[in-house]
């Protein structure tokens, strides 16, 4: 379908992408996720044909995009970060204007016009113009535009952005009905979206490819390792050498709890042993009560964090704010916000 | 081509700068109009027409500023340039609407001989070819404002720069009389273009062997033709900057001469213009 071989993109001497091959099959979503500037809208501009790459090559339906521009340009449509509207049009004017620029029969031009405004929800608007649209409407009819024709392959540059939490899950769904006649690309700093509607993610991190696989497979990757969260009421130094005796344990770091006379361990495990008992027995010999007990898989959160490298800068902010939590009861939310990140 | 052309047509017509466009050309080949023509009496439409091309200099800017400029700034270039449509159909739909537009009140100027006629003898072969140069004089004027609307992001850069252009290029006959036609002045005047050009091209390519090497031939050459024909260099520089005046090749038509090198010349500025555009667009693709 698409077939990306060692696309590089320099701007100066900053490189935006960096060396990126991947290959994208029929009928499938892909998700391109990756924090701010990490080249994921360079990417899907070169494989639209917006901008040329420095070297590499994008064939898309055995369409070279820089050689036959046009060929391959019509089994694509796209959505960029910002909608291309024309603020002067209507709606349905516009996709008058993009029906034609697609060569998009005149026959079948009204027919499909009807359909895509009817599948993108935005009938009701079709004679206003787009200039006082809120940004959702302005949103649907970007989207509206990259369907019309019914391209193969349809790229979207973070589809949801701006929108509010009930249009992200119309656009969601729309995107997932589209997956059944098309391949979807869409690109998003947003894990949940991701892990949510895509069937495959690729993980890019300063214009690399660092991961690529289905969101189940990445979480389990990286969970080759399980962690497990306890809280416990005894003696640091006590606790230490219990946890020292067993051997499934793989590294552990001891802090101090919330709650009095306790103390909170991480720990990471061996794969595949269940050692909760161990520790239990363990701890009960000693007298050291388990307070709390929790085991933890790394979510596709944590594998993104550890493959773009910033989970340090992330921890580190996460203790500042335990740290706050102490002064302030509220920082539940902050923490939330802070991961979404 | 049909879609951005008809798309471009309804924008102009849709909002005011069609209309202003119209309105300002007919508001002062009226007053020119009504000046030679209906006052004093003169039979030729061409005079009107001849006396108020310094309007294109402030036109052809409100036509042409936003053509590229708006879609760059708007990031709308997106869907154009990843429809499966070709750089050079995008830039000639553009250019056709802009022309259309240009071409209302020339239709309605073909009108006013015919009102004239009315009250005497016309020349009208004489009226229609100086109304033929009129069309393509804009024209031309039309296509070098559309390539600078390409070059910036700016609607305002894009008009102030038009303007600068058009009126460099309006008094640079004038102007180049002042410079000396001696055959020394003119040599000294193509050193300092070549050591110019050495320095575009350094810049471009950071190559120094390359730019100096070019400028020594090219310095070379020039000594030489000096030495050998010093006849060549007299009144050069006049003659150069003669190409850039786009409004003296007009002056024939309003004399009634069909002047095919007028013609060819026009038409020359024209594909160079567009051509220019379409390259300046595919260049955006790159940086």
């Amino acid at each position: 379908m698409i077939e990306v071989k060692n696309l590089v993109k320099r701007y100066g001497s900053n490189v935006a992408v960096d060396n990126l091959s991947f290959k994208v099959e029929k009928g499938q979503i892909y998700g391109f996720l990756g924090p701010n500037g990490a080249g994921k809208s360079t990417t899907m501009n070169i494989i639209t044909g917006y901008i040329a790459a420095s070297d590499g090559e994008v064939i898309i339906n055995g369409h070279n995009i820089f050689e036959e521009p046009e060929l391959a340009k019509k089994s694509i449509g796209y959505l960029p970060e910002i909608p291309p509207l024309y603020v002067d049009m209507t709606p349905y004017e516009y996709l008058k204007f993009a029906a034609e620029l697609k060569k998009i029969d005149k026959k079948e031009r009204d027919k499909m016009i009807d359909e895509v405004m009817k599948l993108t929800k935005i009938t009701d608007v079709s004679n206003r113009l787009i200039r006082n649209l809120s940004k959702g409407y302005k949103q649907r009819v970007g989207l509206a535009q990259a369907i019309l024709g019914y391209p193969e392959v349809i790229i979207l540059d973070e589809p949801t952005v701006g929108l509010d939490p009930k249009q992200i899950i119309e656009i969601r769904d729309l995107i997932k009905s589209l997956s059944k006649k098309h391949t979807v690309i869409l690109s998003s700093h947003i894990l949940s979206e991701v892990s949510a509607v895509c069937d495959y993610v690729m993980i890019i991190s300063k214009g690399k490819l660092v991961a690529s696989d289905t969101p189940k497979n990445l979480s389990k990757l990286m969970a080759g390792s399980n962690s497990l969260e306890l809280t416990v009421r005894g003696d640091k130094k006590k606790l230490e050498t219990i946890l020292n005796g067993i051997d499934a344990i793989q590294e552990f770091e001891i802090h101090n709890s919330i709650e009095e006379r306790a103390v909170d361990i991480t720990m990471k495990i061996a794969s595949q042993s269940d050692i909760r008992e161990d520790i239990f027995y363990a701890m009960a010999e000693a007298k050291c009560p388990i307070l709390a007990m929790k085991v933890s898989n790394m979510s596709l959160e944590d594998v993104f964090l550890e493959l773009t490298g910033e989970d340090k800068e992330v921890k580190e902010n996460q203790i500042e704010l335990e740290k706050k939590s102490f002064e302030k009861m509220e920082n539940e939310e902050e923490k939330e916000d802070e991961r979404s990140l | 081509m049909s879609a951005v052309y008809k798309r471009e047509l309804r924008a102009y017509l849709t909002s005011m700068t069609g209309y202003i466009f119209i309105a300002f050309i007919m508001f002062l080949v009226g007053i020119y109009f009504t000046a030679y023509n209906l006052t004093y009496g003169y039979s030729h439409f061409g005079y009107a027409l001849s006396s108020s091309i310094f309007a294109f200099l402030i036109v052809v800017p409100i036509l042409t500023m936003r053509l590229l400029a708006e879609e760059k700034r708007q990031k709308t270039d997106q869907i154009l340039l990843t429809a499966p449509v070709k750089v050079m159909d995008i830039i000639l739909g553009k250019y056709f609407a802009i022309l259309t537009i240009f071409s209302i009140p020339v239709i309605l100027f073909c009108f006013y001989p015919l009102l004239l006629s009315m009250f005497g003898t016309v020349s009208f072969s004489m009226t229609y070819t100086t109304i033929l140069g009129y069309f393509l004089l804009g024209a031309a004027y039309l296509a070098v404002g559309m390539f600078i609307s390409s070059l910036t992001e700016s609607q305002v850069i894009a008009a102030v720069l038009s303007f600068g252009a058009l009126l460099v290029s309006y008094m640079i006959t004038g102007l180049s009389q002042f410079i000396s036609g001696t055959a020394f002045t003119s040599f000294i005047c193509f050193t300092i273009l070549i050591i110019i050009l050495a320095v575009i091209a350094y810049v471009m390519t950071k190559n120094y062997a390359f730019a100096s090497g070019t400028a020594a031939v090219l310095e070379a050459m020039t000594i030489a033709l000096y030495l050998f024909k010093s006849t060549l260099f007299e009144g050069a520089i006049a003659k150069i900057l003669n190409v850039i005046d786009l409004a003296t090749k007009f002056e024939n038509f309003v004399n009634g001469i069909f002047d095919v090198t007028g013609i060819v010349y026009y038409l020359s500025i024209i594909v160079l213009f567009i051509f220019l555009s379409v390259q300046s667009l595919q260049k955006r693709r790159w940086s």
